[in-house]
Parts: structure tokens; C-alpha cells; sequence
């Protein structure tokens, strides 16, 4: 592991005991060593003995917010649904965020799934996370015994060969066209902050889907989700996505049936997406775990590029501004209204 | 009707019309006389913005044809502001169907007021005309065969 890691785990590590051994927080979620190389695990440590157990790498690819509301949830006394909660505070509990977490962490704060006051945020800024299938493809599918992080290198070791990565090369996608990789709110801050980077050409994935004509864009969507298992992954992971009861759940009336039918899927896939609007930050969780390789990130992309240009939003970077679908300009584009095309043009 | 025209295939059309303005319109289109095409089935909804994307794609994977959806005009809305947090919604879910290839044209939407019985036959021509240009809609409608293998 690079020292780049080491150094930052370190100070991840002394945060969480300490904020566990004074009684601060209940809990503190981090990542641990995963039991694969290039594996890194979500990791609730409750004292601080198990604090010695976090770590941090470039793989840390799942959004740790996702796991935050029901951590919080798990320290409040049992209610029923419409049961104010208690009085007085209720236990605090510490987590670690990077720039697109941190966002999805201000999302839930005007959601209100988090209270604020009820957690406190170690931010990292992102150097961004390696995409393993990247690392995979890279050293032709073989089998990888060990993975070695340096500063701007990976060390990728197998049964017999050995490969120098470098480290940009294998970024994932999201990452690379990340334009805040500094956490947005937190507490305490683990190394230095690197500013907002400025990537001019952020959604060249979405335009170059946009420059084809229809039917090559439905051939390319079903291309893309004919692999689909509908195993829910991307939607377990989501930190956008807390219903209690999925609409793919709903069985009445039945919005997506369950088979692995084409148009099942690709429902699935359309409202998934679109339940995202306004609020997905492209953290690309959905993306990393999903083990078909389905590239599901272009289509909540697509609506964030369409959020901005239509409204100006972009999600998380504070908590004042109302999230886009909760709120309304009396001029808002309107264009696609056919009325109002009939109106435009007086032939 | 003509006999020529007799085995034309008709789209079928669901349209979403809001109780307060465009169901309204909708009654007073008939009640006028006005003519437009008989594609058009009605559901009649408490306000646009009860419309979601889910009942949009349900109506085109059973079938359908076309949707429309029909609101107040901004400003008139019964809930004040239904149809603006519905305008925002329909843009984007507008935009994100096109994205992925399907036609401009499947889906639309539009603002009829109670009075205007005229303008409501005349986007049910409009909305009927762009369907009937596009023919019959395969791409998310829910068949037998549509299961792989």
C-alpha cells in the first residue's frame, strides 16, 4: 500500500478511537482490507479496538452514505412509524467521506434521512477509485495474486507475471470527470484539500450517446442492459435509494414484473435512473458493483447534464438550495409543451 | 367513415387529463361538437402533478400506443402549483426517453384549460398525427415473446 494510504489510514484510525473512546460516536463507518486483492469493505467499528481494523486504498468504490441512515436508525430506540422520535440526543455516529459521499450525505440532510447533528464527518479528498474491472482487463483477465499501491503506480502481481499500472489509466470513468473531489461538509479533515477541479468535456460519454439517431440509441440501450440479472445490486447500493417498499417491489399495481423480460428490464432500468434526477452525484457505486458490467452511470448522467443545463443544479454542494423535483420557477423551459410549440410557430 | 380508410390502423392513446382544467376542456370538446379522433382513452387524474413516470411507461408497456398528459396552464393550477413541479418532472423524463431511443412524439404533453373544448380536439388531432406518423409502438410494450430464450 502506498504511503499516500498508509498515512491516511493512520489518521483515520486515531480519529475513530478516539471519537469511539470518548464516548463521542457509537459507531464510526469506515472501510477495512477486503478478503481480494483490490477488495475494500464497508466496516462499522464499535470500539476502539476495532478502529485498528480501518484502512483505505483505491478501492474503496462503494458510497459509504448508502449505509448511514439505517446506522442511524440501528441507535434509536424501537418506534412505530408515525412515533415522534425521543427527546433528548441520540447517539452520534462518525464517518469517513470523499467529495461525491459527502454530496449524497447533503442530499440525505434535505431528505431527511440524517440529521446532521448526529454525525460527524472525516473528509478525505478523493484522489479517485480504481476501477478493478480496468485493472482486470489491463493485465489480460489473469488471475491477480496481489495488488501493490504506490504514489501514481499500481503493482499488479499473478501466478507468473508482474505489471506496472499506472494509476490514472485505471481510474473508473466517474472519477475521471469528477469536478469536486474535496468533501462539501465535514468535521474534521484528513489530509489537505485539492479544490474543484474544472473538466470541461464532463459528459463526452452522454454527448456521444446524444449524437446518434434514434434507433442506433434504443440498440445501444437494450445492448447495454441485455446482460441485466436484475440482481438489484445498483439499487442496494444507491445512497439515493431508501423507500422502504421499491417500486419494483410493488405488486399493485406491478410497475416492472420480475422476469428477466426485455422490457422488464429495461423499465427497471429507466425508472432506476430516473428516480435519480436532481439528486444522483455520480459516485458511481451502482456502476462498481454491478456484476454484469453494465455502464447504468451514462443514463443518471445523461439526466444530470439535462439537470443543469434545464435548471442549473447540481446535487449536494449545499443544503439550502432545494433539490430540483421539490421545487419550481413559474418560467421554466417549457418548450417541449405542445400547446406551447403550436402557439410558437403561427402557420 | 370512408371505406378506404376503413382497415387504416388507428393508434391507441392514453391521456392523462387533470380533473380541474383538461378533463373539463376535454367534456366541453364534446359538448361543442368539436370532432377529433376517436384514439384518445381516457383517464382522468386529480392534477398533472399526480402523474408519475411509472404510470407513463405502464400505459406504453401495456400497449399503448401514444401517451398524453394534460394539465392547467401554469398559473391556473387547483393545488396552485401541481402542474409546475409536473412541468419539471415531464421535461426531464422527456429529454432522459429520447436519450435512450424512444421517439419524440410516443409521449406528450400539453396545457388545456375548461374553456378551451376547441384546443383539446385540437391536440388530440396533433397528439393522434405525430402517433400515426411514428405506427404501432414495439419498443416497451410487454409480450409473450419478449422474454429471451
Amino acid at each position: 500500500m502506498s504511503s499516500v494510504n498508509e498515512k491516511i489510514a493512520g489518521k483515520i484510525r486515531s480519529i475513530a478511537s478516539s471519537l469511539l473512546e470518548s464516548g463521542e460516536v457509537a459507531a464510526f463507518l469506515g472501510y477495512t482490507t477486503g478478503s481480494l486483492p483490490g477488495m475494500m469493505q464497508p466496516y462499522v467499528a464499535r470500539d476502539a479496538k476495532e478502529a485498528e481494523n480501518l484502512s483505505w486504498s483505491s478501492f474503496c468504490v462503494i458510497n459509504l452514505a448508502n449505509y448511514l441512515p439505517a446506522l442511524l436508525k440501528s441507535f434509536e430506540p424501537p418506534r412505530r412509524p408515525n412515533e415522534p422520535p425521543p427527546e433528548g440526543p441520540l447517539p452520534k455516529v462518525g464517518v469517513v467521506a470523499t467529495g461525491c459521499w459527502s454530496r449524497n450525505m447533503v442530499v440525505q440532510i434535505q431528505e431527511n434521512q440524517i440529521d446532521r447533528n448526529r454525525v460527524v464527518i472525516v473528509g478525505i479528498s478523493s484522489r479517485g477509485m480504481v476501477d478493478r474491472r480496468k485493472v482486470q482487463r489491463f493485465v489480460g483477465n489473469r488471475e491477480i495474486l496481489s495488488m501493490e499501491e504506490q504514489a501514481n503506480f499500481l503493482v499488479v502481481k499473478g501466478k507468473d507475471f508482474e505489471e506496472k499500472i499506472n494509476r490514472w489509466d485505471v481510474v473508473r470513468d466517474n472519477c475521471k470527470t469528477c469536478t469536486h473531489p474535496d468533501p462539501v461538509i465535514y468535521d474534521e479533515l484528513v489530509g489537505g484539500l485539492s479544490g474543484k477541479r474544472d473538466i470541461p468535456d464532463r459528459f463526452r460519454q452522454v454527448d456521444e450517446i446524444e449524437a446518434l439517431d434514434i434507433e442506433e440509441r434504443w440498440k445501444w440501450f437494450q445492448e447495454e442492459i441485455s446482460s441485466c440479472i436484475r440482481c438489484y445490486a445498483c439499487r442496494n447500493v444507491c445512497p439515493l435509494c431508501y423507500c422502504p417498499t421499491c417500486f419494483v417491489d410493488d405488486s399493485r399495481p406491478q410497475w416492472v414484473g420480475k422476469s428477466i423480460d426485455r422490457v422488464d428490464t429495461a423499465l427497471f432500468h429507466i425508472l432506476r435512473a430516473y428516480h435519480c434526477a436532481g439528486r444522483c452525484t455520480d459516485c458511481g457505486s451502482c456502476e462498481s458493483v454491478c456484476p454484469m458490467g453494465i455502464r447504468m452511470r451514462l443514463f443518471t448522467k445523461k439526466l444530470q447534464k439535462d439537470v443543469l443545463e434545464l435548471y442549473g443544479f447540481e446535487p449536494g454542494l449545499d443544503v439550502e438550495t432545494p433539490l430540483p423535483l421539490s421545487t419550481y420557477k413559474v418560467d421554466d423551459p417549457e418548450d417541449f409543451i405542445i400547446t406551447n410549440i403550436k402557439k410558437g410557430d403561427k402557420k | 367513415m370512408e371505406k378506404a380508410k376503413k382497415n387504416q390502423w388507428e393508434p391507441k392513446i392514453i391521456a392523462f387529463l387533470c380533473n380541474w382544467c383538461s378533463y373539463a376542456g376535454a367534456d366541453l370538446a364534446g359538448v361543442s361538437r368539436y370532432q377529433y379522433p376517436p384514439s384518445i382513452r381516457i383517464v382522468r387524474v386529480p392534477c398533472s402533478g399526480r402523474v408519475s413516470a411509472n404510470m407513463i411507461l405502464d400505459a406504453l408497456r401495456s400497449g399503448a400506443d401514444g401517451v398524453l398528459v394534460s394539465g392547467c396552464h401554469p398559473g391556473d393550477c387547483h393545488y396552485i402549483s401541481g402542474n409546475l413541479y409536473a412541468r419539471r418532472r415531464f421535461a426531464l423524463l422527456e429529454r432522459f426517453l429520447e436519450f435512450i431511443g424512444i421517439e419524440p412524439g410516443r409521449v406528450n404533453f400539453s396545457w388545456v384549460s375548461a374553456s378551451e373544448g376547441e384546443q383539446f380536439a385540437k391536440v388530440a388531432q396533433e397528439v393522434t398525427e405525430r402517433v400515426r406518423r411514428l405506427g404501432p409502438a414495439r419498443k416497451l410494450v410487454k409480450e409473450i415473446d419478449s422474454c429471451p430464450a
